[in-house]
């Protein structure tokens, strides 16, 4: 596309056609204000924050919106348009919630930051009726406060467009307009799968993870508790960014030695856990190919994906993978081979996790999660963000924390572990193992990366000669990018053999329980790559990669569960699913 | 499928029928006597469906199906008149017809040839004389353009609307005209948006012409009326809706489309079903469809129904809610002429401007632009509200003055009161003063005098009418019909009618006009749509008018026109009162008190301002300042 040249405040850039004012400014090094403009997702120039003048245009123009031509001469920052910002934010004020010291998003709010930018003196400057809500606390994973919600609508369009689910959307109109649930359903009760993306996209207050923070902290204060934490992979490119570090800063030793201050007992690494899944997915997959079972095979990591075919997909249940997520192999292996090896009673054991993920909230109550007597695998599950909180509220100096290692036996892991959280990573480890152990070789260095599964695509696509076998394998993030998989799959389009599958786009590093970034800088960095990155980067430090090397888990097969796909395997690592309906009871 | 000579057969064989009604001092003595009842929506609510069907037995009485024919329209314009029922020949005029009076005016005058004076339609003349309709101001003075078929053809007759040269400019158009000959017609004649925004309907099309043949494009219809009082484009479905299906046939001819819609309000049902018929009725005679007039242009159209929000009326919302979604604004640009309806380049225009395409088309762009002003072509239909005599629908030339509509052609205001403003525009649109009472009515004038043209409604307002409460009462419409998308008209419109409100029940500020001034700027300023664009303007006009009318409410706390209840006081004067009781057993809150044939007196912290008292006074003792 040709370029042209526009002049924002003075400085003439050059931008691609098709850029926006906001886009010739950011070149120009002017950081034109948005709320509700998120890009590809959310385009509405509703919020007006973004209003410019444009030389010759007949009304002012939303930044975020408005197409740059050739020769345009703008003004981001006249003293009118920063008074008419001011005015906006002053509005938004006058029907907000503004308990903001007890606010969730304090110092971290897009809102808070703008008045603070705009010199917003007076808060109350117009005054009024205010909405009144509820607040709805029925899900087992996300909480929404209305009252803190100033419409940018940022929620409804990921919920819409990433994950093409729109569970909710604008109620009421006008001065009454208010994002809920059709019919005014709870969230829980309708096919909200959790995933949190709206959180994550919320500039402000109004959507937070439903805290567990206290109940841990009770259970870490209670001296007949053992508390054992396991941390996912991806909190380890995340937590950083809580205290200030740079987006994707890599904290794995930090993050040890953070959680082990907060006074858990032993502290575990989920990439124990992904590795364990490696191998009984890899082993599964393999009896499904030998033995005729149902291809594709699709991954059963992720939480939120799993919920989303068992409402809209519930026929094709049969090809996801029975193993549980990480999460849960790791709480049902603490309850049972850790327990056992400590001489603690499983019943005292309580089972947190640090997940970057709002999903696991509700994962870790659904059926047949209970392996050991009915004790939940998993008892408490903490996202990135609210460990950050307990970890600030403890007063320790995180940025300047040394690097520890985690816990025996279930500290140990592999590189193929720690790339689970980027989207193509599950299905890289897996043929790591699955190709080796088909081939009965080794793969090289240079043949143990799969790069065409990396990368922040939505749908990526390969195949492979493994063996006598050509295996086809589909890559998605974003469910609704699922879902495209899902109908080809359906229309026999296409023959995959496996194919992974994470809820959120761009897989865990960009999960809903992970630290926000505003849309500042989100709208010009793709935090899922430089996220992904740390994680690739310590994968390709470590010494071990290929899950079946890990020695921990040799043990934990050796000493415990026998074999692969062992009898005891399926009791503690394999789940079953359920057929959900989508809203329709409500008609 | 009719050929252009089935359709002139068409219009040969009906003339007869045809021109005794548009040319009755001209035209050929007729072959039957012809008996119009207005269906109109206003006539239809009003017993006109009763008016038929006795007509109808009467003449199945008599055996007289050969010689009467029954023609229901549209809208004849006086609704205030309504039940409204026409003769011809005579041109005779029936107004306010009671069913139970159908048998006499058929036995009297449709077989008896003598019309029943004390049913016809008159107006009052300057000294308070009857004069017949069709020598009144409002019957001789307007130029029935846009209406022109309304009110005198059978609007689910094809055949009446051939005869009126029904579907010959769109044959013109494909028979003899390039598209782009089409455009520079329409641009020729000065032709501009009668939907309220005034743009060149000219230009838009040449906008959305290039690339014809080759990408998908759309015509689409905007009668969504939706400003309160308005029903110009409701009245133009009902009485001649073909006219708007040619119309978007030319249009699509121009610019390249196949397909059009017209998105309708639901809660205008005889619009919609009128308009279904005649799209059965022009696809059965092939003016729509495939091949039209043996070319290869193709055109259909199809019908979307609103469920009644405002905003839709906003070709960005109404574009938004065709397609499925929750009628909400969209940021132009991209414009439909690039991008509109299902991101194809569209054409929208509003219902009056479609209804002058026919006539330009067939008569030329000079015989349209001879009318009007300098840069307002054509004339306007108005739809006259409020405090006027003749409460109905008019349509003038561009440039007439505010003065003739309202005191000629409207025939004043009632009850002797004084003119005090009208407005215009609706909730867009601003108070015109009697001091601008002489304003020649053109899009310019009006925008300059801070109201807009708007779509046509126009109410006028007299002394009685409080300019605080008028605003208020606009302003509670768009706050109510805001959509909510954007910041400033959600909030903003919100909380200038707070203001407003604070204002009217005397807790006002003199600062408060000052806030009310600021956020009216900044929303007409930052608004994403139209609507909220626009939203300020009942407050700016009333104020800039009217500012001493706010000043006696906050500082005097005073409603000089009585109307804001918090504000007003009843008070029993001793002197006049005979202590009859009647007032205080009527209170509805025991506000009053006094013994029999003593003077009473009212508790004011109990009183609710109900006017209850007043009305039962039979002494004239109380009174309310």
């Amino acid at each position: 596309m040709a370029d042209i040249k526009v002049t924002v405040d003075n400085i003439t850039v050059t931008v691609p056609e098709g850029s926006t004012l906001l886009d010739a400014a950011h070149k120009a090094g002017i950081d034109v204000p948005t709320l509700c403009y998120l890009r590809d997702v959310n385009e509405i120039g509703a919020c007006r924050l973004c209003v410019c003048e444009v030389e010759g245009a007949r009304a002012l123009v939303a930044a975020c919106v408005y197409p740059c031509t050739d020769g345009m001469v703008a003004h981001t920052n006249t003293e009118k348009i920063k008074d008419y910002r001011r005015k906006t934010l002053q509005l938004i004020l006058s029907d907000h919630n503004q308990d903001c010291l007890g606010c969730v998003r304090s110092t971290n709010c897009e809102l808070q930051t703008l008045c603070k930018r705009y010199g917003v003196e007076k808060t109350d400057y117009y005054e009024g009726a205010k909405n009144e809500f509820e607040i709805d606390d029925s899900s087992a994973s996300i909480v929404r406060d209305n009252s803190k919600c100033i419409l940018c609508r940022r929620c409804t369009a990921v919920c819409e467009k990433y994950q093409s689910i729109g569970v909710i959307g604008n109620n009421e109109r006008g001065f009454e307009t208010y994002i809920g649930q059709a019919f005014d359903l709870p969230l829980a009760e309708t096919s909200c799968v959790n995933c949190g993306q709206c959180i994550v996209a919320c500039p402000v207050g109004a959507l937070h993870e439903k805290d567990a923070t206290a109940a841990v902290k009770a259970a870490i204060a209670d001296p007949e508790k053992h508390v054992v934490i396991q941390a996912a992979p991806s909190v380890r490119v995340g937590l950083g960014e809580c205290f200030g570090m740079p987006i994707g800063a890599e904290v794995e030793g930090k993050l040890a030695a953070g959680m082990r201050r907060l006074g858990f007992d032993a502290v575990f690494d989920t990439n124990f856990s992904a590795d364990l899944t490696i191998v009984e997915e890899a082993n599964e997959l393999i009896e499904r190919v030998t033995k005729g079972g149902v291809l594709p095979m699709i991954t059963s990591c992720s939480p939120g994906w799993v919920k989303f075919i068992e409402h809209y997909y519930p026929e094709l249940l049969p090809h996801v993978s029975s193993c549980k997520s990480p999460q849960q192999m790791f709480g049902a292996v603490v309850k049972s081979y850790y327990a056992e090896k400590k001489g603690i009673d499983p019943k005292n054991i309580v089972s947190v996790s640090v997940m970057p993920c709002t999903a696991k909230k509700f994962e870790l109550g659904r059926e047949d999660q209970d392996a050991n007597n009915g004790l939940p695998d998993v008892d408490y599950a903490l996202t990135t963000r609210e460990l950050g909180r307990m970890i600030d509220e403890a007063g320790i100096d995180f940025i300047n924390l040394p690097d520890e290692p985690y816990d025996d036996p279930m500290g140990e892991s592999t590189g193929a572990a720690v790339i689970f959280g980027a989207t193509g990573g599950v299905m890289e480890a897996a043929l790591r193992t699955a190709v080796e152990w088909i081939t009965g070789q080794q793969l090289g260095k240079d043949l143990l990366e799969f790069q065409d599964v990396r990368g922040v695509e939505g749908v990526k696509e390969a195949s492979y000669k493994v063996g006598d076998l050509e295996v086809s394998v589909a890559v998605a993030s974003g469910l609704a990018n699922a879902r495209k998989v899902l109908e080809m799959v359906k229309s026999g389009e296409k023959n995959y053999t496996f194919i992974e599958i994470m809820a959120c786009p761009g897989g865990c590093v960009n999960g809903g329980g992970q630290p926000l970034v505003p849309s500042g800088i989100k709208n010009f960095i793709d935090v899922r790559e430089v996220r992904a990155k740390g994680l690739y980067d310590l994968d390709s430090d470590r010494p071990l990669r290929r899950s079946h090397e890990n020695p921990s888990i040799v043990k934990l097969y050796d000493e415990y569960l026998e074999s692969y796909g062992s009898h005891k395997a399926h009791h503690l690592l394999h789940t079953s699913y359920v057929e959900r309906k989508v809203n329709d009871d409500h008609e | 499928m009719k050929t252009l000579q089935d359709l002139k057969d068409i219009k040969a064989a009906k003339h007869g029928q045809i021109d005794i009604r548009f040319n009755p001092d001209t035209a050929e003595a007729a072959e039957k006597t012809y008996v119009l009842v207005c269906g109109g929506t206003g006539c239809q609510s009003n017993h006109a469906p009763e008016i038929l069907e006795e007509l109808t037995k009467c003449i199945e009485d008599t055996g007289k199906k050969d010689e009467i024919q029954i023609i229901q329209t549209g809208c004849q314009g006086l609704c205030a008149k309504g039940p409204i029922v026409v003769v011809h020949p005579g041109n005779v005029f029936y107004q306010e017809v009671d069913p139970k009076n159908v048998k006499r005016i058929f036995d009297e005058h449709i077989i008896g040839g003598k019309p029943v004076e004390e049913f016809l339609m008159v107006e009052e003349g300057p000294n308070g004389e009857d004069i017949p309709y069709v020598e009144s101001p409002f019957y001789k003075d307007q130029m029935r353009m846009a209406l022109r078929n309304c009110g005198k053809i059978d609007p689910e007759d094809i055949d009446e609307y051939i005869a009126r040269d029904g579907y010959q400019a769109l044959a013109k158009a494909l028979t003899e005209m390039t598209p782009d000959e089409v455009i520079q017609t329409v641009i020729d004649s000065g032709l501009r948006g009668r939907g309220g925004g005034g743009f060149p309907t000219g230009k838009k099309w040449q906008f959305a012409s290039g690339n014809r043949g080759n990408v998908q494009k759309y015509v689409a219809c905007n009668a969504d009326e939706g400003d309160p009082g308005a029903f110009m484009d409701r009245s133009i479905l009902e009485g001649d809706p073909h006219s708007i299906l040619e119309a978007m046939a030319i249009a699509g001819y121009a610019i390249g489309a196949d397909q059009g819609y017209i998105y309708v309000r639901a809660e205008y049902p005889i619009a919609v079903d009128r308009l279904y018929i005649a799209l059965e009725q022009a696809r059965e005679y092939g003016v729509l469809g495939k091949g039209i007039f043996g070319t290869d242009f193709n055109f259909d159209v199809d019908l979307r129904l609103g469920a009644g929000a405002f905003v839709c009326g906003e070709e960005t919302a109404l574009m938004t809610s065709i397609e499925g979604n929750r009628g909400e604004p969209r940021p132009r640009p991209p414009f439909p002429a690039v991008k509109g309806l299902f991101g194809a380049p569209t054409v929208l225009n509003n219902v009056e401007t479609y209804a002058n395409i026919p006539q330009i088309i067939l008569n030329g762009a000079d015989w349209f632009n001879q009318y009007g002003t300098e840069t307002s072509k054509g004339t306007k239909v108005f739809a006259l509200g409020g405090k006027i005599n003749n409460t109905g629908l008019v349509e003038v030339p561009m440039g007439t003055t505010l003065r003739q509509v309202v005191e000629e052609i409207g025939g004043g205001v009632p009850n002797g009161k004084k003119f005090k403003a009208a407005q215009t525009g609706g909730p867009s649109g601003g108070c015109i003063p009697a001091a601008s009472y002489d304003v020649p009515i053109d899009y310019e004038s009006l925008t300059s005098i801070g109201s807009m043209m708007g779509s046509g409604g126009m109410i006028v307002l007299d002394e009685d009418n409080c300019m605080v409460d008028i605003a208020k009462f606009y302003l509670g419409f768009t706050v109510s019909e805001s959509c909510g998308k954007c910041t400033p008209c959600r909030i903003g419109t919100k909380r200038m009618l707070e203001i407003l409100e604070k204002i009217s029940e005397g807790r006002g500020e003199l600062e408060d006009l000052d806030k009310l001034d600021e956020l009216a700027h900044y929303i007409k300023a930052n608004s994403l749509c139209g609507l909220g664009q626009t939203a300020p303007n009942p407050i700016l006009s009333t104020i800039e008018h009217f500012r001493d009318e706010y000043e006696a409410h906050i500082v005097e706390k005073k409603c000089p026109a009585g109307v804001c209840k918090a504000l007003l006081n009843y008070t029993i004067d001793a002197e006049l009162c005979k202590g009859c009781t009647k007032c205080a057993r009527n209170c509805p809150v025991n506000a009053i008190s006094g013994e029999v044939k003593q003077a009473h007196v009212i508790d004011a912290s109990k009183c609710i301002k109900c006017g209850a008292c007043m009305d039962n006074c039979a002494f004239g003792a109380i009174s309310r300042k």
